[in-house]
Formats: C-alpha cells, structure tokens, sequence
C-alpha cells in the first residue's frame, strides 16, 4: 500500500458524495469567525473558494500577483463551461459527463473525483446565473448551449467567445460582496514566496508586495492553493506572462507532492509563432474546427514555394491539397480530439509541408463552410440562382456572426483576411494536467494545505476535454472546497489566532530574503528572459508534443546545467525593496528550472502513451491503429506523485493506482 | 524599422517623473507594441539600466492589465484593440512614440507607466454584485429566463475588461463609462433588478469619492474602448441613479 | 433630494436641464427678434410686452437669470473639478483623435458667450432697468424698434455679435444634443433627437446672425 491515501469514500459512486458530505464534521458559524484561511490566486477556482468561504464565516485573505482579482488568467477562456443540465435533452446526464471526461482524459483519473465533478456541474450554472453571468440565451429566454470536441451531447455553456471572462467576472463579483463585508482581505500585488508550516501543519505564507518590495507574514488555519498551471515552463505558452508555479513549487519543496507534470495539453489551434521576438501565443477558440477544414499542400514543392512567398494557398485546387485529418480519421475528421488533432500537425510540419515563414503551420480553411453556408442561406432567404458573389457574401455573414471576434484577432494579429485566405494555425502549450497531487478532499500531502483548480491534478487524467477547466475551477471552489476544509478546520476550533513572530515564520522569511539575495547576486552574464526562452526551447524540442527516452534524458541534463548556470550568471537589475518585475521573473524562472527538470523525469518514467503524453516507443504497432498511441494499463494505469528529495533528479515517485469500478478501460479510437 | 520612443520614467509614486528619449532598432511590423518594449528593456538589461516598467499578463486583449498612453490616445492609434494587441505594422519607420502612463488623479503612478487602479476595484466593492449565497440550491438557472435583447446588452455591458482607457481618453479622467458598464449589466438581468436602487448609487458615489471627473459627453471614452462599450450604458446609469435618487 | 446636487450624476443633469431651459429662451428670443425684420409694430408690440408684464418681468426673468448665472457658474465649477481629475498632464494628448473640438471646448465658447452675454447686458439690459425702475421712466410702447436698430448701426458692434454666435453654435452643437444623454434619454429615438439638436445649433445662431445683418445693412 503506497502512502498516498486518496480518502475516498465506500459506497455507491453515485453516493459517494452526498454520503461525504453528510459524514464529514461541520464547523458551527461562531467559531468559523475565529478561523483564518489564506486563498493564493483568485482565478475561477480561488475566487469561487474565497468568496464561498468568506460567506460561510470564515476570515479569508487572498493573494494574487494582479492589480486586481479579475485579471487572473481564467479570464482569457474562450469556449464554454460544461454542465450536465441535460437543457437540450439529448440524453446528457452526471453519468455521462462523468463518462466522456474519464475516457477523454484517456483513463488516467480517478473515477470518484470526476463523478463528483459531473454531479456538481449543473450547479455551477445556477449559481453563475443567480449572481448575474449573462449566458447565451435563445429567443425564449433560456440557456443556450453548444457542443464541443469529443463528446456526442451539446452541454456547454457560454457567452460567445469570453465565457471564462464573465465566469471570473461572476467569481469577482461574489468576491466583491465579501470585500465589502470586510470578511476577505484582498492583497493585490503580492507574490507569495513560501509557505509556512508549523508542527506538520500549513499554517500561513511569506509574501512579498510587488508594490513596496517588503516581505510579509501571513498566517492561517488552512492554505488553498489556487495558482493555476505550468505551462509557462515553456516559455511560449496560452498563458498568461505571469502564470507561475511558484505557490505550487514552493509547497512542493515544503512536501506537497507534485502529480503527472508531464500531463500537458498542447492545443491544436493557435496562432503560429511569427518570430524570435514572440513573447506569447495566441489561442483560437477549438470551435472553429467545427467548420475549418485543415490542410497542407499534397505536393512538397508547393509548400515551399508558399513559404518563399511565390505560391498563394488559394491557388491550389483541390487535389493539390492534402486535409491530413480527414485522410487519418474518417470518422471525426477535423473534429478528433486536441492532443490527435496537435500531433498530425507536427507530423506534417517535421515532413516539411509547415506553410508560413518559420515552417510551422498548418491552414484552417473556411472556403467550404462558407460555400456550405452561404448556399444554404440563399435557399432560405429566397434567392434562387445566387451566384458565386453573392453565395460567398451570404456564407461569410454566416460565418461572422459564429467567429466573427475571433476572426477579427486573428487579423489584427497576423494582418491576413481569414474571410479570403485560409488561416494558419500551429499547436501551442496551453493547459496541464498535472499539479501538486490531491486527495477527495483537495487536501495535499500537507495537512492544511489544499490545492484547487488547474493547480491540482485531480480530475482530467492525461488529457482535458474542451470547456472542462471553468468547470473543474469553479466545482473546486463553489461546491468542494468549502465543504472539505471545514472537515478539517473543525479540529482547529480551539487554536487561536496563528502567531507570525515564531521561529517558523523566521525561517521560512530568512530563506525568502537569501533567495531573492541570491537572486540579486548573479554574475550578471544574461536576461532572466535569456533562461526562460533556452528552458522553452529545450522543453519544446524535447518534452513537447511528442517525446522520446533520448530527448527525455537530454532535456534532464541540460536543464540541470541551464539551471546552474542561471543561479551564476543571471542578472537582476534594480533593488529588492521596489517594484520590480526582472526579480518577480527571476523567481519565478528559477522554479520552473526545477520544474522542468522534474517534468522530463516524469515523462521519461511514463513509458506508455496517454492523452496528452506521447512517447514514440509506445504505439500501436500494426492493424488498423498503426502509428497511433499506445497506452499501456497494464504496466502505467497510476498516478505519479513526487516527492521532493532536495534536486528534481532525486524526487521520489509514489504510485497511486488507479481503480475503475465503473468504467471498461478501452482505446480511444477516432478512425 | 527604427524608431524614436518618448518614454515617461519615474521611479516610485513620490518621484517627479521626466520623459527620456530612447531609440530602438530593428522593429517588425509583426511584433506586438509590448514586445517592442520587450526589446527595449532587453537592450537596457545588457547596458546594465533599468528596464521600463508597465503592467502586462495575458497579451491577448482580455485581461485588461495592460494600459499606455500612445501618441496621445490610450491603446494607441488602433481601434478596438488593447496595447498587446496594437501591432507595430501601424507605426513607420522613423517615428517618434510618445509612450505615457494613463494619467488620472485616481490613477496614481506606482513606477514608469504602471498605474494603480484599485479605484476601479473599489468601484465594484461598493455595489458590483448580486447578493446571493453559494448554497448549491439555488433555484435552477431556467427557471429566470431572460430576454434575449437583455441578455446580449447585458453581455455587451459586462466586456469591459477595466483597463481605465474610458478614463485615460477622457479630457476630464471620468470614470462614467467603466462604472456604467457595471451597473448596466446587472441592471438589465431581473437578477440584477432587486438591488439596482442601492447598487447605483453606493458604486456612483464611490466613483465620486474616488476623485475621477465629470462626464462631459465629449465620447472619447467609447471611441479609444478597446471592447466598444457603448454611451448608451452612461445614459443608462443616468437614469437609473436619477429613479434611485428620486426613490431613496 | 438634498444631496443630489453632490454628486456628478447630478450636476451632470443640472447642467442639462439649464442648458436645455436657456435653448428654450433662446428660441423665444429669437422668435421676436425675427419679427423685428418684417414688421416694427409686431417688434414693438411683442416687446413691450415682454417689457412690461408683471409675471414675465418679476416670474420668469429671474427664473431666466437664474437659470443662466447657474449654468456658467456650474460650467466653471465643473471644469476646475475635471481639471484637477488629472494631475499631471500628458506631454502629448491627441483630444482630436476621439472627440469633437466643440465638445472639448465648450468652457471657451461658453466664455466667449458669457462675455457676449456682458456686452447684451451693458447693451440692452442695463439700460432697460434704468429706464424702467431707476428714471422710472414714462411708458413708451414704440420705443423698442429705433433702439434696436440704433445698436446695429456700428459695424463694430455687429461684427461682435456675429461672432459670439458663431460660439453659440459650437457651444450649442454639443451642448444640445449632448444634454439628451445628461439626462438618460438615449434610445432608438436618440438619432433623430440628435439630428433634431445639430439643425437647431445652426439654424437659431444663423438666424440671429441674418437678423442682425439685415438690420445693420437695410437701415
């Protein structure tokens, strides 16, 4: 038996839940006035957390690195929020979702999680509409939905294109409300730096005010640590430029163990790198793939003559064109899920057939939707010869008013019309799966310590599906958290106040303030900047889309120097004790130097491929499945939870075994 | 392209700040305005000087961090974009930018042409939401349906992504758009009906108080808004405070 | 009700309704002079009327000058607020990429008005108040139409008033249509308000203008 206990309750899974929930101790409203949690990032997932908590009595304080809560980096979702309403009865149920985001997540979750998950999804969307989230409605006044990647029901909710913007809008809100009852404390522009235990127990964090530079003591019962993911670990990312695993990295250093980093989602439609000076990659929402076809030239020749600027994708006809998707996987075509979708686009680019500048690119082209549409709006409107004019007018209105927004960032970003010319795509690091390793309850392998939202690693295995992390984020900290930690909480009636003047406090600030010395210290050879793209690359090339024990075992060594020669040579202009934003860099990079280090490791122990974890030494090797991934359940059907040892070589891995009572482990096939 | 860049510096809050010429080389038109600054602190790093302080997260025009007086408009010159996503293919070589930080007496500077905007966040504290509680059995979210023509204002009101570049344009630093656009959204879902009243004049008289100016009308506001939102939530607001007043 | 007046919303809506009540003049005043070019007795007749009843006299006058010393006095109020919303000014500002001139003008064609107003004042006001309650001077219900012409004899003096109607017009030009949205009204009849309030911001200041040169041209 490993030392992981994942607490799940006996029973029924369907009851599972209920049965918790009634079972587990409560914390009577007097006494919740004498507890203080501290809530680290205010995303979907810590907004919800921290404004459940606060109106259920406690004292909270959050933190987030922003001017302001509603700038965390959930904001910037675009599809939707799942929810098992079953509004358009078409058969979707908690059983279902349940079952879709399991098999999505290629069998590498744990069933318990994910019901729970399901089960509490409908509630989402009845709280997000009470507080005022202004959903899609049809002309009759209810919720509209629309149906995303790899699922056979139309359970997502939005608001066209910025459904995570106004879920965090609806979070900050509720946040609003307690801010003004003066229950959470919100301290903006502040970094936390580490975490504080005292006697086993997460009992408060060091922080630094990105504002004044000072450091600051915070001390509470509990810890949530709502962070968010890593996939700023390579450097070019959907990602915010602030998205950070410190909070996560800190409490891993403190023993919270670090779950599947190598589970990262690289999402198939983005907007390609343009050049060397890119700082961010831009996602364009998986809808469009809904009616984007997705092709490269057939003929090599052609492609190169489209780089070298001689060759216009228009064109080519027909039979000149190659739609990989469609050719691979008859059967879901440009609709196969985003880690099948993200790994054919490199195969074609690596053969040579990429279709912008730098090589990597595919085209997403709307010449058919349009056509398809626009004929199809003629007959309705009436018209009865159309001609091709006119045909194409009709089928690009239709088509704006479906992407119209998105259609207008992508010109804005690569000042090509997407209405005229097909646009290109390339896949980008977007979300991931794994994080700090949780039990039912999101409680760490710190007591007191929990972790929610895209910072655990809880409920989307080895690969997510489409509109699923509003939903995991906001089910975290509405509906879980703030039930599960009064479990715990309730032995912490009698505590008191957590003094911050105790040697625990001291040394945990004494480490922060000979860290950021360290920092500041450097030989002063390179950028911050300079590290983090070198890491990218290395990550990118080595532990990206697809990955390979040689390229594993690389990446591990020269992480390892790249992070010694960082701790030498990097240079950190201006002081500790004023704004800075080199030394928030800094620190952060500085973690995820480690965190990559350990992310290969994991990869390379992981010699099976699984959603998101492609290793070339494991697929299919004949039949019908040929070439595809091949995961193995036998020898890998586990979590992977690491333990820090001191450096990232030395972590220690604990298996937590995966049991499906309720679910028949099949290949995912999309032929 | 090479260009001549009139950045406002200042090193804390109680500074006096200047403006100081740069010169940057080999731009693209491809690169984002921020990732023109991106080179420029890059090169100051290697000379060993500070590097140029503005806020920034997502770049891509929907978390509302980034901000920056461009050539006298806030964003820039372009429309309906955000300064991460105002390209440098608008700009010649040879030019001179004038780089600021979006000024408004409730806007103070924290360093460069990063501004404090808490006002905003205290805006939102006073009123920004509906009182309900996260119980898990809220009523089901069909049983209020709302109008669609409501329910798409309402949307359209609830865009704003609080960047400040309503106050920034303004020739009076107003507030009047940001603050509208909230008190619109919730005054036009029946969710948001029950306490209008309270809400627009508690979030009004915090805007007040925050020392933001008067709305003249001049709509520069919604011109320079990198999501359009639109004059008609300030009439809105209007309204609604002049019924609250009435009432209370 | 009492606090009102404190907050911007609420000045905001004064400044409307002021501006709007002092358009409502300006057409009656415009009303009368228009006829001064057809037909003196009608000129006269109205304006001893005017001159000479008790609730115009005593009701709507101060009302009147109420009404106009409260909109300038607001207008300065209000712009010393809004200039000390921004403390620091920006090096370079490019107002014209993003609102009208008249529209971030309207204190300076709004001085230049009120210095108009002055003169109008010394003009006609002033001098009809001596007349009436200080000389208490006897009634003459003919005397209106020579005065008038007599102002508009000087070139000066019209080239004057020519221009500060020129101001009008821009004050008038934002200032009308703007104080529809002052006061909440912004709908799908907003457009041909608006389109309503630019004509009337023409053609009234056009009017006077006509008036007064064809009263400095024909006599």
């Amino acid at each position: 038996m490993s030392i992981l206990d994942s607490k799940i309750p006996e029973g029924p899974l369907a009851d599972k839940w209920t049965k918790h929930k009634n079972t587990i101790n409560l914390v009577n409203p007097a006494n919740k006035r004498n507890i203080d949690v501290i809530v680290v990032g205010t995303g979907l997932a810590g907004g919800s957390a921290a404004a459940t908590l606060a109106e259920l009595g406690y004292n909270v304080k959050t933190f987030c690195y922003s001017d302001s809560p509603r700038r965390a980096h959930s904001i910037a979702a675009q599809g939707g929020i799942n929810a098992a309403k079953n509004y358009q009865g078409d058969g979707d149920s908690s059983y279902r979702l349940f079952y879709d985001t399991v098999k999505g997540g290629d069998y590498r979750s744990r069933e318990a999680n994910v019901y729970r998950l399901a089960e509490v999804s409908g509630n989402i969307i009845d709280q997000c509409v009470a507080q005022g989230v202004p959903f899609a409605r049809e002309y009759g006044g209810l919720l509209d939905n629309r149906s995303f990647g790899g699922v056979l029901v139309s359970r997502t909710f939005y608001a066209k294109g910025q459904t995570g913007q106004q879920l965090l809008l609806g979070a900050y809100s509720a946040m609003n409300r307690q801010i003004n009852r003066g229950k959470i404390q919100a301290f903006n522009r502040h970094e936390m730096l580490d975490l504080v235990k005292v006697d086993g127990k997460a009992r408060g964090i060091i922080a630094r005010n990105l504002v004044t530079g000072e450091i600051e003591r915070h001390s509470a019962h509990a810890v949530v640590l709502a962070s968010g993911g890593y996939g700023n670990v390579f450097f070019l990312s959907t990602n915010a430029m602030g998205s950070n695993v410190m909070a996560a990295w800190r409490a891993h250093r403190r023993g919270a163990f670090f779950a599947n980093p190598c589970y990262t989602q690289i999402h198939p439609t983005c907007i390609p790198v343009s050049g060397d000076h890119q700082s961010k990659l831009t996602l364009m929402s998986e809808s469009l793939r809904n009616d984007g076809r997705i092709w490269v030239p057939k003929r090599i020749e052609d492609s190169e003559a489209i780089r070298a600027g001689k060759l216009k994708p228009t064109q080519l006809a027909e039979e000149e064109r190659d739609y990989y998707l469609e050719r691979r996987y008859p059967a879901f075509g440009n609709l196969v899920p985003r880690d099948v979708a993200s790994r054919a686009a490199k195969e074609r680019c690596d053969a040579g057939f990429g279709v912008n500048k730098t090589g990597e690119a595919v085209y997403l082209d709307f010449a058919s939707a349009i056509q398809r549409y626009g004929k199809e709006k003629a007959l309705t409107s009436g018209i009865h010869n159309p001609t091709a004019d006119q045909i194409r007018e009709l089928g690009e209105k239709v088509i704006e008013d479906k992407y119209g927004n998105l259609f207008q960032m992508y010109e804005k970003i690569v000042d090509e019309n997407p209405y005229k010319t097909p646009m290109m795509i390339y896949p980008a690091v977007h979300y991931t799966m794994g994080g700090l390793w949780v039990d039912y309850n999101l409680q760490t392998t710190i007591p007191g310590c929990y972790a929610a939202g895209e910072a655990n690693f809880s409920d989307h295995g080895a690969n997510r599906l489409g509109a699923s992390a509003l939903m995991q984020g906001l089910a975290d900290g509405y509906f879980v958290l703030p039930y599960t930690i009064g479990d715990y909480l309730s032995h912490d009636i009698r505590t008191g106040k957590i003094p911050t003047d105790t040697p625990e406090f001291d040394q945990a600030e004494k480490e922060v303030t000979d860290r950021i010395a360290k920092l500041m210290s450097g030989s002063g050879e390179n950028s911050v900047d300079y590290y983090h793209k070198k890491l990218g690359k290395i990550m990118w090339n080595k532990c990206g889309m697809s990955r390979n024990e040689k390229g594993l075992r690389e990446a591990i060594e020269e992480i390892a120097v790249l992070r010694e020669d960082f701790w030498k040579n990097v240079k950190v202009p201006g002081t500790a004790n004023s704004m800075n934003p080199e030394l928030e860099k800094a620190g952060r990079v500085a973690d995820f130097l480690e965190l990559g280090e350990l992310f290969a490791k994991d990869a390379l122990d992981r010699r099976e491929s699984c959603g998101g974890h492609f290793r070339e030494e494991s697929v299919e090797q004949s039949g019908e499945q040929e070439g595809e991934a091949l995961r193995d359940d036998e020898n890998f059907k586990y979590v992977s939870a690491w333990e820090y040892m001191g450096e990232p070589k030395d972590a220690k891995l604990h298996k937590e075994d995966l049991v499906f009572d309720n679910i028949e482990l099949k290949t995912r096939s999309y032929k | 392209m090479n260009l001549t860049l009139k950045i406002w510096r200042q090193s804390d809050a109680k500074s006096q700040g200047k403006i100081v010429d740069y010169q940057v080389k080999g731009i693209e038109g491809d690169m984002s305005f921020l990732e023109m600054l991106d080179v420029l602190n890059e090169q100051l790093i290697n000379k060993g000087e500070d590097p140029v302080v503005f806020d920034h997260d997502c770049r891509e025009g929907i978390c509302g961090a980034c901000s920056l007086q461009i050539n006298g408009e806030p964003h820039g010159p372009d429309r309906l974009v955000t300064t991460c996503q105002l390209h440098m293919r608008m700009f010649k070589d040879g030019d001179t930018i004038y780089i600021e930080p979006f000024r408004a007496k409730a806007f103070p500077v924290i360093k460069d042409l990063m501004v404090d905007r808490s006002s905003f966040d205290r805006i939102q504290h006073a009123g920004g939401y509906i009182s309900v509680n996260t119980s898990g059995n809220t009523i089901d979210a069909n049983a209020i349906p709302v109008n669609k023509d409501d329910a798409d204002s309402a949307f359209e009101a609830a865009t704003c992504i609080g960047c400040g570049a309503c106050v920034a344009a303004c020739k009076n630093a107003s507030a009047m758009l940001f603050t509208s656009a909230k008190v619109s959204q919730f005054a036009l879902l029946p969710q948001g009906k029950i306490e209008a009243t309270d809400r627009v004049l508690a979030m009004v008289n915090q805007m007040d108080e925050e020392g933001f100016g008067n709305c003249t009308n001049t709509g520069a506001c919604e011109i320079e808004c990198p999501k359009g939102i639109s004059l008609e939530n300030i009439a809105r607001m209007n309204r609604e405070y002049l019924k609250a007043s009435l009432k209370g | 009700m009492g606090g009102l007046i404190k907050s911007s919303i609420a000045r905001k809506v004064a400044m409307a309704l002021s501006g709007l009540f002092l358009v409502f003049f300006l057409l009656q005043h415009f009303t009368i002079n228009l006829t001064s070019i057809f037909s003196a007795e009608i000129f006269n007749e109205l304006s001893h009327f005017m001159g000479t009843n008790p609730l115009v006299q005593f009701a709507l006058q101060p009302v009147l000058i109420f009404g106009v010393v409260f909109h300038f006095v607001m207008g300065f109020v209000l712009e010393i607020k809004n200039r000390n919303a921004r403390a620091v000014n920006y090096a370079k500002y490019n107002g014209g990429a993003n609102a009208s001139w008249m529209s971030r003008n309207m204190i300076y064609s709004g001085l230049v008005v009120l210095a108009f107003l002055g003169l109008h004042f010394y003009d006609f006001w002033i001098p009809e108040m001596v007349h009436k309650y200080v000389e208490f001077a006897p009634e003459d219900a003919m005397r209106y139409y020579p005065e008038l012409l007599h102002k508009f004899e000087s070139p000066i003096r019209t080239g004057i008033y020519v221009i500060s109607f020129v101001f009008l017009a821009l004050h008038l030009w934002h200032g009308f249509a703007s104080s529809f949205q002052s006061v909440g009204f912004n709908n799908k009849y907003s457009i041909a308000a608006t389109k309503f309030a630019k004509a009337f911001s023409i053609i009234i200041p056009l009017g006077f203008i006509i008036v007064s040169l064809v009263l400095h041209f024909t006599h």
